[in-house]
């Protein structure tokens, strides 16, 4: 579904991203790890055309992701952090964000409800919480159903029940047919949610293998440990 | 786009610093007309006013107001939608919003104590350079990923044409006044958004006719239709070329 090849991003004489080819499918989870400053937030950038690479090819199957616009419309987003515009009300923020996709109307609106939002859509976002920010912005991200999810440490900022809600969104997703892309630092999600994991150590991929296989690899029952030994194999500081 | 745009107008609208702005130049604008006993005299003190404080208001606004919504503007640009689109809706919606808090602090005054050519060109000039000077401030913006290295820019610039720019063209003045230098103070003007705003508002009054062999040269360049006509296109200039700029670098940046 989606085909990445040779690219290559630097930020002045920091090589970011160096050389790297992917290949993924539909109906997976796939969990960018590696350490801070490695990558892996450029690397989904380059899928949302927010950072544009060197040289490289971004493909969702057939069409030129970098530079037909058109194909975010099968895209979701979440990202790290994120500010709004302190005045608007997060009605208006919802209805801004439908109006890109005007023609589309069969709304998801399963995680406004699930994670208490519609009680509180009058409300300003400049008054919410850190926490109450980022479940607008989840639920932002899956409103139009996408086939394509690119979550960045979904679940850093949220409460534990928020959280689990989330994870759950994200496994119905995938019996969907949905490729979503996390990046996280958390073990725990990457063993509760992970079909692949992609490894990268400065901008260079480390590995990229299903959970399956790690775990045969290196003989470990738990995920965690799984990787912990292929992490610190791979050159993880 | 209007989506974008609307959002941006009301978030700017409900500022409190443009709040501020707005009461201040109506303040200051009713009591020169008021206390003044001779209008076309609180039309020059508000011309003087106007063209330092509005451009400085523009540059610092809408600075400070690109790097506090750059996370937002990053989720609008992951949406189905070319970047460009986002860009105008920005700077529509702020330049907008700028222009009607300028409207009602100084254009309702103007409107009720002094209907004169020279205040309504006084109005129509604080309108343009809050256009220009929003447009220069995006792309102080725009080309720097620190926002105090583009609030500094920004701020750079407008020193430069409030301030040093003149200074500047009075050297010019002092140390080649042995030369007929009209001509080249006419195309000096053209290099600066604020002075083309003063000359085509000065014009407008008496007190223009003070203003020795140079002013009665603008006057007779300033005064005729393509004066006002070369003014208006070098103020444009003033507002696409920056603009122009900015969206060039917006669309090929990295967020």
């Amino acid at each position: 579904m989606i085909h990445i090849s040779g690219l290559n991003k630097s930020f002045g004489k920091q090589t970011v991203l160096n050389d790297i080819s992917l290949e993924f499918s539909g109906g997976k989870v796939i969990c960018l790890i590696g350490p801070n400053g490695s990558g892996k937030t450029t690397l989904i950038k380059c899928l949302l055309g927010l950072v544009i690479p060197d040289r490289g090819i971004v493909k969702m199957d057939t069409r030129d992701m970098l530079k037909d616009w058109t194909c975010r419309n099968a895209v979701g987003y979440m990202p790290q952090i994120l500010r709004f515009p302190e005045q608007i009300r997060m009605k208006s923020v919802f209805e801004l964000i439908k109006d890109f996709r005007s023609d589309f109307q069969n709304y998801d609106e399963e995680l406004i409800e699930s994670l208490g939002l519609n009680l509180i859509m009058q409300k300003k976002m400049g008054t919410l919480s850190g926490g109450t920010r980022q479940k607008v912005s989840a639920a932002l991200a899956f409103l139009f159903r996408p086939s394509v999810l690119v979550l960045d440490e979904p679940t850093s900022g949220l409460d534990p029940v928020a959280s689990e809600k989330l994870k759950n969104k994200i496994r119905k997703e995938r019996q969907r047919g949905a490729l979503t892309f996390i990046t996280t630092h958390n073990m725990s999600e990457v063993e509760e949610l992970a079909d692949n994991v992609v490894f990268i150590v400065d901008g260079k991929i480390r590995f990229y293998k299903s959970v399956d296989t790690i775990m045969n690899e290196t003989g470990e029952m738990k995920i965690g440990r799984g990787l912990a030994k292929l992490m610190e194999a791979n050159g993880y500081a | 786009m209007l989506k974008v745009f609307s959002y941006v107008f009301q978030e700017v609208f409900r500022n409190r610093m443009l709040v501020f702005y707005s009461l201040f130049l109506f303040l200051l604008s009713s009591g020169l007309f008021y206390f003044g006993a001779d209008s076309s005299k609180a039309v020059v003190s508000l011309l003087h006013v106007v063209l330092l404080v509005v451009p400085l208001l523009c540059i610092v606004f809408a600075t400070i107001h690109y790097y506090n919504s750059l996370e937002f503007i990053e989720l609008l640009l992951a949406q189905p939608v070319p970047r460009r689109r986002i860009f105008t809706g920005e700077y529509l919606g702020l330049s907008v919003a700028m222009t009607l808090a300028l409207l009602t602090g100084l254009g309702l005054p103007v409107l009720f104590w002094d209907t004169s050519a020279a205040s309504l060109f006084l109005l129509a000039m604080g309108v343009m350079l809050t256009f220009i000077f929003t447009s220069i401030a995006f792309f102080a913006s725009v080309s720097s990923t620190d926002k105090s290295k583009g609030i500094g820019t920004a701020l750079i610039i407008w020193f430069y044409y409030a301030v040093i720019f003149d200074g500047l063209v009075l050297l010019v003045l002092h140390y080649f006044s042995d030369y007929p230098l009209e001509k080249v103070v006419l195309v000096l003007t053209t290099l600066n958004p604020i002075d083309l705003a003063r000359v085509f508002v000065l014009l407008k009054l008496d007190t223009s006719a003070l203003m020795g062999y140079t002013g009665s040269l603008f006057q007779s360049f300033f005064g005729t239709i393509w004066g006002i006509l070369f003014s208006l296109f070098f103020l444009l200039l003033w507002l696409v070329i920056p603009l122009w700029l900015s969206i060039r670098i917006f669309t090929r940046k990295d967020l």
